[in-house]
């Protein structure tokens, strides 16, 4: 089962064209061939249309791929200040998936596009139709091991499994996925929500998508400091997560009023502490890990009671 | 990005926001003939005012009122050069080498506004008072319905209605006859400093006190201070913004990983770290502290990390003197391990190795760069997890080399 991304899935990538997102298509589609899974069918560039890059057809725009070729997801790799653009084309063109990995984006250009997929959600639901996901941007994206991956994460690390992983930060994704496969847990799908203030997809959504999905049998949720959405997950999970789950929140040294690397990693008017958010987690019954190094050692103790 | 006040209010000038006259000097003299330009437009009075990065200004003694140009004079001499120390400053306080002149304004009512990039909402909200001069940090947990949160919608911007209920909950007059038509003044206040936020790409932007000066039909609403922090994602965008920015008030370690691209930010500890990802960053920070220890800075050298520019962010920890140890702790996805080793390798010919080094490395090409790491012939402490090198880095700390 698994969630968002599967073997069946029809990837595209937004600016092929570029050195980062060439690379980053290659090694997304080498994953897929090499598990026979989803591939990647071809990228687009504007103005680019009818070359062939590594193999991949390039198409003008977005709604020529999803004509050609069915493409229901986007990895996303337009410099910065194009890249709001290039989420809004997607997303207008009916992708269900989109994925930017783009860092950098001004947040005011997120404004936009947060309203302009929450009201073509409005639409599309009342059309019967699959509402859109955009995870990012500022991420690392999603993975679904054995099936297909989107994004710049080490595939070889993940193994199939049964722990759904949600992150703002890359490089502890990787952490809690080397873990969970040393411990042979292995990973259902790993969804990098990003670093930026103002994004794509919450904790909350898909702890939902978890929560639902049958390969899924517990959560690792990694968060950071800035923002309430950990807050909010936990007052969730509480209500209504079937599954068990463990926390981490990063940047407990966090020294407030910097922006840690993330442009949404900031203590600010003394919100978005760690200690805020360790705490609305342990009063919601996750099982916090005390350090970045034992997630999955958390996460076994608690499966075994 | 931060700005200093005289910076803020000539950007509000230009947008056609409320400010008082101004001038900003740079030395004793151009405080005195800021003051006697200000005196050719009938200004009697004057506020000296420090310029530095952190409110608290005031009560530090680092804004004073003037009643002459003479007393203009005295107090430049006094506050430029000064140490301002408050209670953002830290202990060691800032030098003041900038000042801003301006009228003096005695304020009939003081109050307090602020636009922010709502992230939780998704929008730009805000954030009004009618105390000013307060830190709304305070006023948010100690009376938080004296605050009034207006979250405004992007598609509408701001409206008329907006400012209705702005002037309502502020207690100022809707009445189109009331003497000095202040609704007037803070709807179109309002309406520049909203299209202003978004032309420049604010993130906050925050006036305290925004004041009531004059009397009757002469009252005036104006801007007493002004804060703006810029969406560092956009600056590119607004070249006129970043050449604003001031070197002095920023950290020189920082300033040098900026130029290498690199996230950096000093601390107060002593031991340095290396780190892939501002997350594992960030929590390489924390198992540090987990095991004893305190963190010299926040390092992240990024995904696609060549060589060279590991090379340069380990420099920069060199040469930090507070550093007793140092910590490489790598992930590695797109950046890889022997990446990595190049650099540390190629840092410590060039600068030496004073000091312990800890490095735990995995990920991609781990055992390529575990090799160079043991053919370098350098003294390094392997760590075979992130946990073993927290805790060897605390134990190395200690000990030395």
């Amino acid at each position: 089962m698994a969630v968002l991304l599967n073997k069946d899935s029809r990837i595209i990538c937004q600016g092929i064209t570029g050195k980062t997102g060439l690379f980053h298509a290659v090694g997304c589609h080498a994953y897929g061939k090499e598990i026979n899974g989803a591939g990647v069918v071809g990228g687009v560039t504007p103005g680019r249309g009818g070359q062939v890059v590594e193999g991949f057809p390039v198409w003008n725009s977005v709604s020529e791929a999803v004509a050609k070729e069915g493409a229901n997801v986007s990895m996303i790799f337009v410099p910065p200040f194009g890249a709001a653009d290039a989420i809004l084309e997607a997303i207008d063109a009916g992708v269900e998936l989109v994925v930017c990995i783009t860092e950098g984006i001004p947040v005011l250009d997120m404004l936009a596009v947060k309203e302009f997929l929450a009201k073509t959600n409005v639409r599309r639901k009342s059309e019967g139709k699959a509402i859109v996901r955009l995870i990012g941007p500022n991420c690392p994206g999603i993975i679904t091991p054995g099936q297909a991956k989107v994004g710049i994460m080490p595939g070889y690390i993940h193994k199939v499994g049964t722990v759904g992983i949600v992150s703002r930060s890359g490089t502890l994704t990787y952490e809690a996925v080397h873990q969970t496969s040393t411990l042979g847990m292995g990973q259902s799908t790993c969804i990098g929500i990003g670093g930026d203030p103002v994004k794509g997809m919450e904790f909350i959504d898909a702890l939902e998508l978890f929560n639902g999905d049958a390969q899924t049998e517990s959560v690792i949720m990694i968060g950071e400091i800035g923002g309430t959405a950990e807050e909010e997950a936990a007052a969730w999970i509480k209500k209504n997560m079937k599954k068990p789950v463990v926390g981490f929140i990063a940047g407990i040294t966090a020294p407030p009023g910097r922006r840690m690397g993330h442009a949404g990693a900031i203590i600010s008017g003394g919100s978005g502490t760690a200690e805020s958010k360790m705490k609305a987690m342990e009063a919601a019954g996750i099982a916090v890990s005390p350090t970045p190094a034992e997630m999955g050692i958390t996460l076994q103790k608690r499966l075994k009671g | 990005m931060k700005i200093h006040e005289y910076q803020a209010k000539e950007l509000f000038r230009n947008a056609g926001v409320a400010v008082p006259k101004g001038i900003a000097a740079f030395s004793v003299k151009e405080a005195v003939d800021a003051a006697s330009a200000l005196h050719q437009e009938g200004i009697e009075s004057y506020v000296v005012k420090a310029q530095i990065h952190a409110g608290g200004r005031g009560k530090g003694g680092g804004v004073k009122l003037a009643k002459t140009r003479a007393d203009v004079e005295t107090l430049a001499k006094q506050i430029l050069g000064m140490t301002l120390i408050t209670h953002q400053t830290g202990p060691e306080g800032k030098l003041v080498k900038r000042l801003y002149i301006e009228e003096a304004n005695p304020p009939k009512k003081e109050m307090y506004l602020s636009l922010i990039l709502d992230r939780d909402r998704s929008c730009i909200s805000l954030l009004a008072s009618a105390e000013g001069g307060m830190e709304i940090e305070e006023l948010a947990v100690n009376e938080p319905e004296k605050i009034l949160t207006l979250p405004i919608d992007p598609t509408t911007g701001w409206q008329a209605f907006h400012s209705r209920k702005l002037a309502g909950f502020l207690g100022l007059s809707l009445d189109p006859k009331s003497p000095g038509k202040l609704f007037g003044q803070i709807h179109n206040f309002m309406e520049k400093l909203y299209a202003f936020f978004i032309a420049k790409d604010c993130s906050i932007l925050e006036i305290n006190p925004l004041a009531i000066v004059g009397e009757g039909e002469s009252q005036r609403l104006v801007a007493l201070d002004g804060k703006i922090n810029f969406d560092d994602n956009a600056l590119k965008r607004h070249p006129d913004v970043a050449q604003l920015q001031d070197p002095d008030e920023e950290d020189a370690a920082e300033l040098e990983a900026a130029k290498f691209d690199l996230n950096f930010i000093s601390l107060y500890g002593n031991i340095g770290c290396m780190v892939n990802g501002a997350g594992l960053a960030m929590a390489t920070m924390d198992i540090i502290k987990h095991y004893g220890g305190d963190p010299a800075n926040f390092l992240d050298v990024g995904g696609g990390a060549t060589a060279d520019k590991v090379r340069e962010a380990f420099k920069i920890i060199t040469k930090d003197k507070k550093v007793k140890a140092i910590f490489v702790n790598i992930f590695g996805g797109i950046m890889k391990c022997d990446t990595i080793a190049e650099g540390v390798i190629a840092a410590t010919k060039e600068v030496g190795l004073k000091v312990p080094l800890i490095v735990r490395l995995e990920g991609t090409n781990v055992d390529k760069g575990r090799e160079m790491l043991e053919k370098s012939g350098l003294q390094i402490i392997s760590a075979k997890s992130m946990a073993d090198g927290a805790q060897k880095a605390v134990q190395a700390m200690k000990e030395g080399l």
